[in-house]
């Protein structure tokens, strides 16, 4: 199974000195290919530090990031903006959307930056759109559309033009439950169908929808948990 | 869980025998809580002494079928009709360990919460996966084995954003007097009151 984020003993400080504060210590993580991952913590432990620096959107004052194999502390800022933009998808809990443009113009709005023909990026948001389900709302503007289906939009945008690293930072927070369940099967497919999708919330039945979740306190990984690979087990295990 | 009240409810339908009774009701909860024949039949003769089902005899094929009385329809109806009373306080042990946890001394809280919380996350993991594997068959049969499902998800999620309480009570308390670490000591009244807090809060499953 290929690479598609790694860190490698990373650490971030804000700051110097007496006054500086560590918001990531020594973190080393691996996401594959088709592979969910969800980061749990309390307020402050650094979890949005570490979706920041994994998305290239920061740099790390310690270790290396590699982002599909390509380790980031080499790149010039350019090089970073270019490979950030072909590369990694970013789904924000206020969507993050254009408000005077039309959801398949949002979506297609990273591509044209990158020097796509503008037909052929509006072909690739048109099919970004039909993966999440809301083709038939390429026309709409975002007010004319719910919480849930903005969000779809933001994701369609994290994924068009095959990119395959999807960061998404509490993206269910201004979603009611259901709504924000719908969201989670949505990452949840992309993944299935080989994204490697982070996922920062504070929710544990989101987290749920994950293979693995991390554990995240005082800016260091205390633990993980995996999903088990055959459901049936746990039948075995609730002799409640 | 009532084994008693559950073959009644499922005579009401229709009268069974024993085999019967056990593959309804395990297709019914998705094989959650499996049960023993032999529990199911120890079940059915007392039952049957109380006056509440009686039996048919032998169907031919070697299966005593039984059925409900009116005592027993009327105990089935009762048994929907009341609400499921739990045990005051229902005894948990994880809201014991923890309770015990933040008043012994020697006893790490966090790492007891941490670890709690990982099998807790594990099994939401798996709960939420079976959910949305059998979901994906949209057949109607199933629909009983997903709310058993949901009821375990909500049960999980309770328990999970239990302990998140519990550690950040803990890191409130431990931030009001820095020099009281979260290694606590025998007698401490905070730490008592902290711990009838624990008790009294967790809002887990039994």
């Amino acid at each position: 199974m290929s690479q598609v984020l790694q860190l490698e003993g990373v650490g971030r400080t804000f700051g110097e000195g007496a006054t500086s504060v560590a918001a990531l210590r020594n973190v080393s993580l691996t996401i594959n290919a088709g592979e969910f991952v969800a980061v749990m913590g309390p307020s402050g432990s650094g979890k949005s530090s570490l979706l920041a620096l994994a998305g290239g959107l920061d740099r790390p004052t310690s270790g290396e990031i590699f982002v599909e194999s390509t380790p980031l502390s080499r790149l010039t800022l350019n090089e970073l903006a270019r490979l950030r933009r072909r590369a990694v998808g970013y789904v924000f809990q206020d969507f993050n959307l254009v408000p005077t443009l039309t959801a398949a113009e949002n979506v297609s709005l990273p591509r044209e930056l990158d020097g796509v023909p503008v037909r052929k990026a509006r072909r690739q948001a048109k099919d970004a759109l039909r993966i999440v389900g809301i083709e038939a709302l390429a026309d709409r503007f975002m007010d004319e559309m719910s919480g849930g289906q903005q969000q779809r939009v933001a994701i369609a945008r994290a994924i068009v033009g095959d990119r395959h690293l999807i960061l998404a930072d509490e993206p269910t927070g201004a979603l009611d439950s259901a709504t924000g369940d719908e969201i989670m099967g949505v990452l949840r497919h992309r993944a299935d169908e080989g994204s490697a999708v982070m996922l920062v919330t504070h929710e544990a039945r989101h987290a749920a929808w994950s293979d693995r979740v991390v554990f995240i306190r005082d800016g260091r990984i205390v633990d993980q948990s995996e999903a088990a690979n055959d459901p049936a087990s746990l039948l075995a295990q609730s002799g409640l | 869980m009532s084994v008693r009240h559950s073959l009644l409810a499922l005579l009401q339908e229709q009268p069974r025998y024993g085999y019967q009774l056990r593959a309804e009701f395990e297709q019914r909860t998705g094989s959650t809580w499996p049960l023993n024949i032999g529990q199911v039949y120890t079940t059915l003769d007392r039952l049957e002494r109380d006056g509440l089902v009686t039996n048919d005899g032998d169907d031919g094929d070697g299966h005593v079928i039984y059925r409900l009385t009116s005592s027993g329809a009327e105990e089935a109806r009762n048994w929907f009709a009341k609400p499921v009373a739990a045990t005051n306080p229902p005894r948990n042990e994880l809201a014991i360990k923890l309770a015990l946890a933040v008043t012994l001394p020697g006893v790490d809280v966090q790492a007891v919460i941490q670890a709690q919380r990982s099998a807790s996350m594990r099994s939401l993991q798996d709960y939420t996966k079976a959910r949305r594997t059998t979901a994906a068959h949209d057949r109607p049969e199933d629909t009983a084995w997903l709310l058993v499902l949901d009821s375990l998800i909500y049960g999980t999620e309770a328990e999970v954003r239990w302990l998140d309480h519990c550690e950040s009570r803990m890191l409130q308390l431990s931030t009001q007097n820095a020099a009281r670490p979260l290694t606590r000591s025998v007698g401490d009244s905070a730490l008592g009151a902290e711990a009838d807090h624990i008790i009294h809060n967790h809002g887990g499953r039994k």
